[in-house]
């Protein structure tokens, strides 16, 4: 090659995409087999590497596109070929693709090292550092289904990443699966696993669907083959891409957590805190904003569908936001606010934005991972604190009765607990601050540009997302405000409180990373400038695909950027000189009255969802299994109909006539039989060692005449 | 050279004649003898062969077979002097406690 | 008559003869010095058939080693005749008309239906000389023959077992 094809396409770096998933799986494997006899730090220090070095595969890969525009496909294996299914197990490496990449592979790095500081502590307060291991052996998992999901060519490849994603997303959420949030024994944990897992399952159960039709109406399931027919079939048959992205829709209300299947995710924080920040943050829950990117050729062709997927985004944006604002747990706050943040994306991309949306997306992985692991700073700066204070009363050596009451009710994660924290935790409270702004939207973070780009493109795509949007914009301010005002400012409300301690270098570097990004990942689609439209443009180009490019729009800018001012200033008002405790109500509930309570309680949805599908659910079980099954088939069926006709017959017919005259007389005369032919053969065995060598020679000779007349 | 079958004729009857003394003596050292006849009459016919093929091989193999021979000569009549031990007898035919 | 078909004559009469002996001699020294007789006789025919090597082996190994072991055993154990005590006595005429058969069968296969193998006229210098055949022992057949050297090695202790007199008074 020479040096100027060298400078001007650039060095190729494609064969590497493989990598993507060999390393966390190497990773994974090493702390399998070796992890036992490893400190925490080598434990933390493989799975970290495993996974900075996907970063790195994801980086090289980032070069080698900007000589290959319309992307690369890297094909590993065959993998399945039966009859018109021809499927590889191939890595498809475009723009949209190593977005994701980038994504996963760089802020699971930095949520990796963090997770070495975390979960030293973490194990240790719920005494059971072998633990350690496992955590990290699940996180490498899940980095390697999310490249597999990410980096898949075909759809059925995206389903295995997409459930492998799940299956990490169940085993982390149920980390510690014997216990609840607070570490008293309990079986929460395992329920909020099993909860995420199955109502996961039911929008699986929609995905596989749409997969089916795809495969029955393009006998294949490979993106470019679907795209390229799916002009072809729009025509004809318009239903059937309906169908499809609709059916799709439902696969993506599962997993980025829209309506109606979105209870999951607030309870998926019972997983440790770098789990809420890597899976149920960042990377897998925004999977189904990536699977609505990656069928943009699909979505574009049918109107319709397009409208429902951005409906169903604006609504879960404002409706999750309406419920943030009434939580008092600092996880479940930022719980809501991802779903509403999803909801933005959501919408983003249901509308045609998808630029908007992968770009909401990535700047939503920087913040929102930076905001719950500065949550996971702040709940592990309380629990220091509350140790720090058990250790004063016991050195005093009085109240421990009363104190242990308190200590087996004490919730670090509960706002209601915290306040004044900005002094006693100042690095953890500027990162928080730096993190809120950008999710408020406030110019020049990242987040005013992202969620600016939807908002601008909404007013011109669909107008009554705008209006859901713009109202959820105010929300995501207002109870940003709120929290920072309760944990970080006032008074201390609990002693853990202030004896709150900073948290270590391991712990805050990898959010000071995250905090610069949230500051400058505006920078990546400026407007007037336009990097990452032009970056994404290569993928889409190859499908005609003529996006709609928003304009920045100042009048919406402003418009949100005052929203979001006031909102901040409206929760200034109401918590800033009041602090919130146990004993009384919340002030907001004052003012709003019945609709704070319905915000405070979720709206009632899970309460709705046992009543409506639940409870109905598990009656109809119950009757199955009583009624039906037991009572029925087994009592009556099985025992009286089956069992009674057979030992009737049996008794009356097979045990005389078949078993003992004909099985038995059977047995006994083979027995028998084969006595006397031993007894008589006997005499054959006369124990000369002659007369047997004559034997055999009698056949040799015999053998050979016979082949000799032959 | 003569023909192969001359000498493939003559090893067919020194094995028969070892045959013979295996089923017909009862002496156990005499049907040690006869197999080892057996044997010989086997590698006269290898050298045959490969001297008509012009290939080492059957040589080889004939070096072997006495090699085997001398092991089992060996490891047999520590047999029969076992037996001889046991019996005082070295007629096989005394040696019928398998009859059934 | 070539000298060749002359010497090939007498020497198979002697070794059919020598085998015979062996076979009918009563007393169990006599059989192995016909024996001794027959594999020197065989001997002569390697040579003719042009494995020199062999041939020596045969008296060395055979005639010589394993035929002395023989007669050792023979008059270590006194065991030279035995009782008339014939106990298979129908046993003999069969196996001798059986042993007929097969030479019948066997010459008849030779001369009238197997195809004669035309024999190289002159061999190449060296075939089956002690130089050759080493070097084709240790280079295709060098495995059975490190395999051969295990069977010895197991054979000789398996003699030693075999023979060892069991302690009476442990």
């Amino acid at each position: 090659m020479l040096l100027s094809e060298v400078v001007t396409s650039g060095p190729d770096f494609f064969y590497l995409a493989p990598w993507l998933v060999f390393f966390p799986v190497i990773g994974l494997l090493i702390n399998i087999i070796f992890g036992g006899r490893f400190s925490e730090k080598v434990i933390g220090t493989v799975a970290s590497t495993a996974s900075g070095l996907t970063f790195v595969v994801a980086v090289l890969l980032a070069l080698s596109l900007r000589a290959h525009h319309e992307g690369v496909t890297i094909l590993l294996a065959e993998w399945i070929a039966i009859g018109e299914l021809q499927l590889d197990w191939a890595f498809r490496v475009d723009t949209l693709s190593v977005t994701m990449m980038m994504v996963v592979g760089g802020v699971g790095t930095l949520i990796h090292i963090y997770a070495i500081g975390y979960m030293h502590e973490d194990v240790r307060f719920k005494n059971d550092p072998g633990r350690f291991r496992r955590f990290f052996v699940f996180l490498n998992l899940f980095i390697a289904a999310m490249m597999i999901l990410v980096s898949g060519d075909n759809y059925l490849m995206l389903f295995v990443g997409w459930e492998g994603v799940g299956l990490c997303s169940f085993l982390l959420i149920g980390f510690w699966y014997e216990m609840d949030t607070l570490a008293r024994a309990s079986t929460d944990n395992a329920m909020a696993a099993k909860k995420a897992f199955i109502t996961n399952r039911v929008g699986d159960f929609g995905f596989l669907i749409a997969g089916m039709i795809m495969f029955w109406a393009f006998k294949s399931v490979q993106f470019d083959t679907v795209f390229e027919a799916a002009h072809h079939i729009a025509e004809l048959q318009p239903g059937i891409i309906i169908a499809i992205t609709l059916f799709m829709l439902l696969g993506v209300a599962g997993k980025s957590a829209q309506i109606p299947l979105f209870v999951w995710l607030p309870d998926a924080m019972a997983g440790p805190t770098p789990v809420s920040a890597l899976i149920h943050a960042a990377t897998m829950v925004t999977a189904g904003v990536y699977l609505v990117a990656r069928s943009a050729p699909l979505y574009m062709l049918v109107p319709q569908a397009q409208g429902i997927v951005a409906i169903v985004g604006g609504a879960t944006a404002l409706f999750a936001a309406t419920i943030a604002v009434g939580q008092y747990d600092i996880k479940k706050v930022l719980a809501y606010s991802t779903i509403s943040q999803l909801g933005f994306m959501v919408a983003a991309v249901g509308m045609g934005a998808f630029v908007a949306g992968m770009f909401h997306l990535v700047t939503h992985a920087f913040f929102k991972a930076l905001l719950f692991l500065s949550a996971g700073s702040v709940i592990l700066g309380v629990e220091r604190g509350h140790h720090h204070g058990h250790h004063d009363h016991d050195d005093h050596g009085h109240g421990d009765h009363h104190d242990d009451e308190k200590s087996e009710v004490f919730d670090p994660g509960d706002m209601r607990n915290m306040g004044g924290m900005r002094k006693s935790m100042p690095v953890t409270f500027w990162l928080y601050i730096i993190g809120s702004l950008a999710l408020a939207g406030i110019f020049p973070f990242a987040g005013f540009w992202s969620k600016d780009e939807i908002l601008a493109e909404a007013t011109a795509l669909n107008f009554t997302v705008y209006i859901l949007l713009a109202i959820a914009a105010f929300f995501t301010a207002f109870y940003m405000g709120r929290q920072i005002w309760m944990v970080f400012y006032g008074k201390p409300k609990h002693e853990a409180a202030e004896h709150a301690e900073e948290s270590p270098p391991i712990i805050t570097v990898p959010l000071m990373v995250l905090a610069a990004l949230s500051i400058l990942g505006g920078a990546l689609n400026l407007p007037g400038v336009g990097t990452f439209t032009h970056w994404l443009e290569m993928t889409y180009e190859k499908f005609d695909l003529h996006l709609h490019h928003g304009e920045f729009n100042l009048t919406v800018a402003i418009t949100s950027t005052v929203l979001a001012l006031l909102a901040i200033g409206i929760s200034w008002l109401i918590y800033g000189r009041k602090s919130v405790t146990f004993d009384q109500a919340d002030p907001l509930k004052r003012i709003l009255g019945p609709i704070f309570v319905g915000m405070e309680n979720k709206w009632w949805i899970d309460e709705l969802y046992w009543a409506v599908i639940l409870n109905p659910y598990i009656a109809i079980a119950k009757f199955t299994a009583d009624v039906i099954d037991w009572r029925f088939w087994h009592d009556w069926f099985h025992d009286k109909v089956i069992a009674g006709t057979f030992n009737w017959f049996s008794k009356t017919f097979l045990d005389s006539w078949i078993d003992q005259r004909g099985i038995d007389g059977f047995a006994n005369g083979l027995a028998a039989g084969t006595k006397e032919l031993a007894q008589r053969l006997s005499g054959i065995q006369t124990g000369f060692v002659r007369n047997y060598a004559l034997s055999v020679f009698v056949g040799v000779v015999v053998i050979l005449g016979y082949l000799i007349l032959q | 050279m003569l023909p192969v079958s001359y000498y493939v004729g003559l090893s067919a009857i020194l094995f028969t004649i070892g045959a013979l003394g295996v089923l017909i003596r009862r002496n156990a050292i005499i049907i040690f003898m006869s197999i080892e006849l057996m044997l010989n009459a086997a590698n006269l016919a290898f050298v045959a062969f490969a001297r008509a093929h012009e290939s080492l091989s059957g040589q080889i193999f004939v070096f072997f077979v006495i090699t085997v021979a001398a092991a089992e000569v060996a490891v047999g009549l520590a047999l029969i002097v076992a037996i001889f031990r046991n019996k005082q007898s070295i007629d096989v035919d005394q040696m019928s406690n398998l009859k059934g | 008559m070539t000298p060749e078909l002359i010497t090939f004559i007498f020497l198979a009469l002697i070794s059919v003869a020598s085998a015979l002996g062996m076979l009918f001699s009563r007393n169990a020294v006599y059989s192995a010095v016909y024996l001794i007789i027959n594999f020197i006789t065989v001997a002569v025919f390697y040579l003719m058939l042009g494995g020199a090597f062999i041939a020596v082996s045969q008296v060395a190994v055979y005639a010589g080693a394993i035929m002395v072991l023989f007669l050792f055993v023979i008059m270590l154990l006194g065991a030279e005749k035995l009782g008339n005590n014939e106990t298979l006595g129908w046993q003999r005429p069969l196996a001798i008309i059986l042993g007929l058969g097969l030479i019948v069968e066997i010459l008849y296969i030779l001369f009238f239906q197997a195809n004669e193998i035309i024999a190289v006229k002159d061999l190449p210098e060296g075939f089956g000389s002690p130089a050759s055949i080493g070097t084709t022992l240790f280079q295709e057949y060098l495995l059975p023959f490190e395999v051969t050297s295990i069977l010895l090695l197991v054979a000789m202790v398996g003699a030693i077992i075999l023979t060892r007199q069991e302690k009476k008074n442990v």
